[in-house]
């Protein structure tokens, strides 16, 4: 099983840094990144048991074209990251570069086993093993104060959300005694007027608004972001989302779909306030990462109109969105990793003079705040564009107005964006020269992984074919 | 593969390759670049000949399934409404391409941009798909901030960047939302137009769905076209754009929010066009009167022509707003004459930007003595400009006003005199200041455009306008049978939705049909 072989890696990777010497453990995550791309090969093609589709565990782990899609885009997401960390191992603790790329590897294993539960328990293991190694991965730049003070502001908050999830968990046990998913579901109706186990659903669902940083639970972010190494960062703003995502959409959709149906109008709340919250507080931002912590939360919202249409369409739309949004993300953070290594902060003006010292440099983050941004021909219009259709298609069927509110939020808040996603371009092209001039060198493997993001970004933008068939199956094994 | 994929896809290719052309190869990439619109012009000129005027459906067709589950293809084609239309981006596209020696810096990235835009453009043209004509006039658009960020000139260039920028992605994303709904309400599960609109007449869009998607493509569209009160973007983002970004987008780009509520709206959207024919007709006058006395009173060259374009784009709208045959036609033809005349005069003016560093008028004076070939093209766009008889405006103006006579008198009036009167004082005005008078020392160097390639772009721009102002049968014998048959299907429309919603007819819009139509022969069938 894919789990286990990832498991086994991760084992594997703080095994060798007993026998590899300090200076060679850098090279250690290229063996990872070898390891997880013929896993993410035998998933594409099928071989193993990838392809098999089914229940194991009493019913607890499920594999299907959702499992199987959200695992291609989280191993996709954790070679970009390992990549990333690479070049990042300068700025680690002499050494510790090896126990970095392990707890990469095992915040993977959470975020594949969330991607397959099938039952509260399995949700609340994953999203510990997920959250518990991004305590560590957050702090891990020890000697840097924001390291260390976004770790305990995300180690206090995790914790917080995560003791609400579990009491959640117990209400609904408490009141349905049953905790797979699917069994609920069958019962659910019977307590659709009990408050208590509403009360347990919120709750769960506060727990997840904190893992995709929904409003009002998106306190933690932008300061996250800002502090945590860059990795970690990107890997945070994808594969954590994306986790919180495949579990909402479990819960929702499949545990309790009938109590989701009545929940509409709060769901239009949360994602047109979330998309108003990032894009308005990313407006003045200087630092880098922080701005990008702000539009995470936008994005956050974006993806829940996804959630908010409630319409197959909807689901496949957000799926898509999110894998625009790996290679865009990516390429975003790889840029910030590579430019601004020798600051010690991430301003902004630290990008100028960057199209002198490395076009393919400018020309990448430039197409990847193009992308967010949701302008053609990239990923991130054409998943902007299905998330609107789902929108206004269930506007349509359902007459509700909030729906044609929530599609005019969503535009406002694409015009917002401009304005700070351009700011950055700006920053990169019309700032004033900086003293430092020095040409910036890429390794291979970096050069490699930026053509990746670049041509992930082109491809689902220009040819949506391939991926768009992918999703719709996926949204419909939530049925 | 069609020829529109041809027309449009050269400059595309030709950006591609110059991605990997050394920067420093300055001459290759300009020669690349020139010759790529020269091919998609030469192209365009044989479409345009070869375009059989009346034929039945689209001409030169092409279709490639892009996204099958969503409906939405690839799939060109033209009419008489925008044959016109992709002859006039090509030739412009060729002459700002020639234009571009202004360009010193950074060279290779503007002219991939500039590539891009042209492809982009002529792209959404020739489109008969709701989402590639989107996605196709986006790509185009991009390019234009990008380039106007880098390349602009003036101290309000970050401004006038981030304005344009706002303004126009505000009002595309508007017109997006309108698409979507009008995919989602025609029930087809298709983004082809022509099959929406083939769907449309057996199913019409309900009367609260058009009243709903009709302002969203007037306003979305309306915005992108610079419409009174939304143009207050296309002045200072003219003034500040390098030439040939503005040749591109006053000549050409921005006609597509013009063609979109010609192809799209009209057809689709009867009933709502005809409650908001007189919003839109009374807004022309903000354009033609309002924006016409703000042109008189501007001190820069560009600001002026800037102005003067968006008053121009009044005319346009003026003649969609009257919804009969006469109007229609008029208005594709302004469409068309507007482009040359635009594209012309932002050439001309870049060119004296480039040779004194000034447009404002007081410093100027008297250039006719130095720059005979310029000055005299300035003063033949600048007559163009304000509807002399020979050029192709004029023939346009004149159509407009014969259609929206019967429809809005007293609009047409008011724009009869900004057209005739105010138009006419600032573009004299100009002329006397910039042309004649006393030449100031400091402008004894200039020289004026002197071989043959320099000369090419004004000359090519100033024939189109005088070949289709003295012979206007080459376009309206081709735009004549599918404006009347939009107009024709339109009154069907009226009449079906009528009956098929039960909708008692009120008697002031009965009397807005009969005045609308006109002709005899065009009654409604009611």
């Amino acid at each position: 099983m894919l789990e286990i072989s990832v498991i086994g890696l991760g084992l594997v990777l703080m095994l060798a840094d007993l026998f590899v010497p300090a200076e060679r453990r850098r090279y250690i995550g290229y063996a990872a990144i070898i390891a997880l791309g013929i896993l993410l090969v035998a998933s594409v093609s099928g071989n193993g048991s990838c392809g098999q589709f089914g229940t194991a565990f009493g019913g607890m782990f499920i594999n299907d074209a959702l499992s199987l899609f959200f695992k291609q885009l989280f191993i996709v997401a954790a070679i970009l990251v390992l990549f990333m960390a690479a070049e990042f191992s300068d700025r680690l603790a002499a050494g510790s570069v090896a126990e970095y790329y392990s707890l990469i590897v095992f915040a993977l294993v959470g975020m594949l086993f969330a991607a397959s539960s099938n039952d509260f328990t399995m949700l609340f293991v994953s999203i510990e093993l997920i959250t518990i190694t991004f305590y560590v991965l957050v702090s891990f730049q020890r000697s840097k104060l924001a390291s260390l003070e976004a770790g305990v502001k995300y180690l206090i908050l995790g914790a917080l959300s995560s003791a609400f999830m579990v009491f959640g968990i117990a209400l609904i046990w408490g009141t349905t005694g049953e905790l797979n998913f699917t069994k609920l579901a069958a019962v659910a109706p019977q307590y659709a007027d009990s408050q208590i186990f509403l009360l347990g659903v919120l709750l769960v669902l506060v727990g997840l608004g904190f893992k995709i940083a929904a409003f009002p639970f998106q306190i933690w972010a932008p300061d996250v972001y800002q502090g945590a190494p860059t990795p970690t960062t990107a890997f945070l703003a994808i594969g954590s989302k994306a986790a919180g995502f495949v579990l909402l959409l479990r819960v929702l959709f499949t545990a309790v779909p009938g109590v989701t149906a009545h929940w509409a109008n709060l769901l239009i709340v949360i994602s047109g306030i979330t998309i108003l919250y990032g894009n308005l507080c990313a407006i003045p931002q200087r630092n880098l990462k922080r701005l990008l912590g702000y539009s995470s939360i936008a994005h956050a919202g974006y993806l829940l109109l996804g959630v908010a249409a409630l319409s197959a369409s909807g689901q496949s739309a957000l799926m898509y969105y999110l894998a625009g949004y790996v290679f865009t993300v990516m390429a975003a953070f790889f840029v910030i990793t590579l430019v601004l290594r020798h600051l010690a902060t991430e301003d902004l003006s630290g990008l100028a003079g960057l199209n002198q010292r490395s076009p393919l440099l400018a020309a990448t983050l430039t197409i990847a705040m193009v992308s967010l941004a949701g302008i053609p021909p990239l990923a991130g219009f054409f998943g902007k564009f299905l998330l609107l259709k789902a929108v206004l298609e269930t506007a349509q069927a359902t007459q509700n107005h909030g729906y044609y509110c929530l599609a005019f939020i969503a535009l406002a808040g694409v015009i917002i964006s401009l304005y700070y996603y351009f700011g950055v371009i700006r920053a990169i092209y019309w700032s004033k020269e900086p003293e430092d001039m020095s040409v910036i060198e890429l390794s291979a493997p970096a050069k490699v992984s930026i053509w990746v993001c670049l041509a992930g970004m082109f491809w689902l933008g220009l040819f949506p074919n391939t991926v768009l068939k992918l999703v719709t199956e996926a949204a419909s094994a939530l049925k | 593969m069609s020829i529109l994929t041809y027309i449009a896809g050269w400059p595309l290719l030709a950006a591609l390759v110059l991605i990997v052309v050394p920067r420093h190869y300055r001459v290759f990439i300009r020669a690349i670049a020139v010759l790529a619109t020269l091919i998609s012009a030469v192209l365009a000129v044989k479409m345009f000949a070869q375009f059989v005027p009346g034929a039945n459906g689209y001409q030169f067709e092409q279709q490639i399934p892009w996204v099958e589950s969503l409906g939405i293809s690839y799939h060109v084609g033209v009419d008489g409404i925008n044959v016109g239309l992709i002859l006039m981006g090509a030739i412009v596209a060729f002459a700002a391409a020639l234009c571009s020696f202004e360009i010193q810096t950074r060279e290779k990235e503007f002219y991939i941009l500039l590539l891009v835009m042209t492809g982009g453009i002529l792209g959404a043209f020739a489109s008969l798909d709701l989402f590639f004509f989107y996605f196709l006039h986006e790509l185009a658009l991009v390019p234009t901030f990008i380039m106007i960020g880098v390349w602009g000139r003036g101290e309000k260039k970050n401004y006038a960047t981030f304005q344009i920028t706002l303004y126009l992605s505000i009002g595309a994303l508007i017109a997006l939302i309108g698409l979507i709904a009008l995919y989602l309400q025609s029930g087809a599960n298709t983004f082809d137009i022509p099959k929406i609109i083939e769907h449309a007449k057996t199913n019409p869009f309900s009367v609260n769905a058009q009243n709903f998607i009709f302002p969203l493509l007037l306003f979305g569209f309306g915005i992108l076209v610079s419409l009174w009160p939304f143009h207050s973007w296309a002045p200072l983002g003219y003034g500040v754009a390098p030439s040939p970004t503005a040749m591109l987008h006053a000549g050409v780009l921005k006609k597509f929010g013009l063609y979109g509520l010609i192809r799209i709206a009209l057809p689709l959207l009867p009933q709502a066009a005809q409650s908001w024919a007189h919003v839109i007709a009374w807004l022309c006058v903000g354009n033609i009167l309002y924006v016409g006395w703000v042109a008189m009173r501007q001190k820069d060259l560009n600001l002026l022509i800037g102005n003067s374009s968006v008053a121009h784009m009044g005319f346009i709208f003026l003649g969609l707003a009257s919804l009969n045959l006469i109007g229609v036609t008029g208005a594709v033809l302004i469409m068309v004459a507007h482009g040359f005349l635009a594209a012309l005069t932002f050439a001309l003016s870049g060119y004296i930007y480039k040779q004194t560093g000034t447009l404002q008028i007081s410093e100027l004076g008297g250039l006719c003595r130095k720059l005979p070939f310029i000055g005299t093209a300035l003063l033949m766009a600048a007559m163009a400009g304000c509807g002399l008889p020979g050029f192709a405006n004029f023939v346009g103006e004149a159509t407009v006003f014969f259609g929206a006579w019967k429809a809005f008198p007293t609009v047409t009036i008011l724009a009869l005199w900004g057209a005739l009167v105010i138009g006419g004082i600032y573009m004299t005005r100009a002329i006397r200041n910039i042309l004649h008078g006393p030449l100031p020392e400091k402008w004894n160097a200039l020289t004026d455009a002197s071989d043959t390639w320099r000369k090419l772009p004004y000359a090519l721009l100033l024939a189109s306008l005088l070949v289709f102002g003295f012979a206007p049968k080459l376009l309206t014998e081709k735009i004549y049978p599918d404006a009347q048959k939009i107009v024709e299907s339109f009154k069907f429309q009226v009449s079906n939705v009528q009956s098929a919603n039960a909708v008692p007819l009120k008697t002031e819009h009965l009397n807005l049909n009969t005045a609308s139509i006109g002709n005899p022969q065009s009654a409604i069938p009611n």
